[in-house]
């Protein structure tokens, strides 16, 4: 999806963090390849830090109790300390367990955009690419116009449109990041169309579902996990964005974007523990997830190495 | 290569139509009444029909439309329902300031990253680029406007060497006069970009390094500088042409979360504005421009990267 804040989204990055180095297994060894991944440093990295967070943020709340609905404005903004051991907020909330509960919505967010995201763009690029002709023509068209839209004007239209929900802002950033995905599945089903194995499977006389399902889907899954892994990064890194920028979700919906938007007020009182500790586990979360996709992209398949 | 083009400017006129449609449609998708937000809800329904018939909104959708489209040919974007000021006059305002924030901070990020792409391609897997590796990295998961807020905590809170808010002057000139003010915007711009340029640099450059064109080179008895000069950083460039070329929505768009943290007046900022206030001229004219920019970038870079490298010859199909 082309990011909400103007830069390349993560889906669209250059080439892995080591690639180019990095030899990777054929496309047909996928036994290999996931050898391959287990072994890389990139993987290991990523899946532990997305691990440490999920777990932090799910099992975090059962074992460290704090009230995040009601409002205490008596201890408003209060440093760490005892209690609180990463100090309150504006609003008289525990910042640790505000953590907590942002993340669980942050990384709900990503997986459910995610999900969305990768169903859609694939069922279209598929649909385009193995009816060819006119209705690919239009159906590709159709994608570059929607691409040609600037994602934030967009984004800002539906969501004065739609009343801001947890479903609409989902159903919002899916509209937006769905474009990249089918692009992606109809190139590889253009060319896996020609495949030797496809014509002798057709040959044979499979019908287009049982070609897509059982002869195609499996040669493009690499291609659809390294952007479903990078759509979960841009849709947290989006959402943060908006909350940012004050179209988010209202209170008590909590997230680290919406943590920042509010820690960002006191900068000039030095209320530290209102901006890093939400800024460094969002940016710690999209490096995980990159860190996979980048993983992914390597061992998985070479011709995913962009040249 | 003319059939080519022809084609391609065709496709780019269907999308150009296709922005425009789509995002009238989602417009007008938009619940409450422009006239009551506008006028106020002590509106007369005298004076809420004069102004629904001064802008046209009482007639059928498709009617609009269609004038709308008459109207952007004779180049007439219309009149900012807030501003009560031309569109077209708001751009004109609005773009300049843009271009040269955008510019400035692209050619600065180029500047520094081309030749930081090079030193990591060249010193692969080295202390030096496993160190660059990793703060670009960590940069480029950075959400654009987290790194301008840490921007402002070092520069403007902890040292008050800049200042957190955009200039106050709003021709280029002026804004000139005003580094302090300035720079924030600038360096924030630029941080960003160095993350995704030099990761692209170098990549492009590795690949570069293991094509036989360079053993040859070498072979001949070229001396490196001129081997990394001439051979390795010219063929290098070519994937960073075509990221210039998909960038440039960004260059209209794109920093708005920039303009929105340090109150930049650009187009970023009219069209928050806008879209917020239901200012439809507006809207409707900035994603059009944004649109067309979008069109043009991508055939602008397809044509730069067939004139740049002549293995590319293209060939109507």
């Amino acid at each position: 999806m082309s990011a909400v804040d103007g830069r390349p989204a993560l889906a669209d990055r250059p080439g892995a963090l080591d690639a180019g180095e990095v030899a990777g297994g054929s496309g047909s060894a996928r036994w290999l390849g996931l050898g391959e991944f287990a072994r890389n440093w990139q993987a290991r990295a990523g899946f532990a830090l997305v691990l440490l967070i999920v777990v932090f943020c799910v099992l975090g709340p059962l074992v460290y109790h704090s009230n995040q609905t009601a409002t205490n404005l008596n201890v408003k903004d209060l440093p760490p300390g005892a209690g609180h051991p990463l100090g309150t907020d504006d609003f008289g909330f525990d910042v640790l367990g505000r953590l907590m509960v942002g993340g669980q919505s942050s990384l709900e967010l990503g997986f459910a955009v995610a999900a969305l995201t990768t169903v859609v763009g694939t069922l279209y690029g598929a649909i385009a690419g193995i009816s060819g002709g006119i209705v690919d023509g239009v159906m590709m068209r159709a994608l570059d116009t929607l691409l040609a839209i600037p994602s934030l004007v967009f984004l800002l239209i539906v969501v004065t449109l739609f009343p801001p929900n947890l479903l609409s802002i989902i159903l919002v950033l899916s509209l937006l990041s769905w474009l990249g995905i089918a692009r992606l599945v109809r190139g590889e089903v253009l060319s896996l169309r020609t495949r030797d194995f496809v014509l002798a499977a057709k040959t044979m006389g499979s019908g287009t579902g049982r070609l897509m399902w059982r002869h195609m889907m499996p040669n493009a899954l690499s291609v659809i996990i390294v952007n479903a892994t990078f759509s979960i990064a841009d849709a947290i890194t989006a959402m943060a964005t908006l909350s940012f920028l004050g179209l988010g979700m209202p209170p008590p919906y909590a997230d680290w974007g919406q943590m920042l938007n509010n820690g960002v007020d006191n900068l000039f009182n030095g209320y530290w523990w209102e901006i890093y500790p939400p800024a460094i586990l969002l940016v710690l979360t999209i490096i995980g997830f990159s860190l996979i996709g980048d993983a992914v992209r390597d061992s998985l398949d070479v011709r995913l190495r962009r040249r | 290569m003319t059939s080519y083009l022809i084609r391609r400017v065709g496709q780019a006129i269907a999308v150009v139509i296709g922005v425009m449609i789509v995002t009238f449609i989602l417009i007008h998708l938009q619940p409450g009444d422009v006239a009551r937000s506008v006028l106020g809800f002590r509106a007369t329904a005298a004076r809420i029909s004069i102004f629904d018939a001064t802008y046209g909104l009482n007639h059928p959708l498709w009617r609009q439309f269609t004038d709308y489209v008459t109207q952007v040919f004779h180049g007439n974007l219309g009149t900012s329902m807030y501003q009560q000021q031309p569109v077209t006059s708001l751009f004109a305002d609005r773009l300049p300031r843009d271009l040269f924030l955008l510019g400035t901070s692209t050619a600065l990020a180029l500047l520094v990253s081309l030749p930081l792409g090079v030193y990591q391609a060249v010193r692969r897997g080295g202390m030096g680029d496993n160190v660059l590796t990793g703060v670009t990295f960590t940069l480029y998961a950075m959400p654009a406007f987290w790194v301008a807020v840490m921007l402002v905590a070092a520069f403007a809170v902890q040292t008050h060497v800049f200042l957190p808010e955009a200039p106050s002057a709003t021709s280029i000139g002026g804004m000139l006069a005003q580094p302090r003010e300035l720079a924030l915007p600038i360096i924030t711009l630029v941080v960003i970009q160095i993350a995704g340029f030099s990761r692209y640099m170098r990549s492009s450059v590795i690949d570069t390094l293991a094509q036989d064109y360079l053993r040859v080179a070498r072979a001949k008895g070229l001396p490196e500088r001129l081997v990394l000069f001439r051979h390795v950083l010219r063929n290098s460039l070519l994937p960073i042409i075509t990221i210039l070329g998909l960038s440039v929505p960004g260059l209209v768009t794109g920093a708005v979360v920039v303009e929105y943290v340090f109150n930049y007046k650009g187009m970023g900022d009219l069209i928050v504005t806008a879209a917020i206030a239901k200012d439809y001229p507006i809207v409707l004219g900035s994603t059009l421009l944004v649109g067309i920019a979008t069109v043009l970038g991508n055939l602008a870079a397809d044509i730069a990267y067939g004139i740049l490298d002549p293995r590319v010859r293209y060939v109507s199909s």
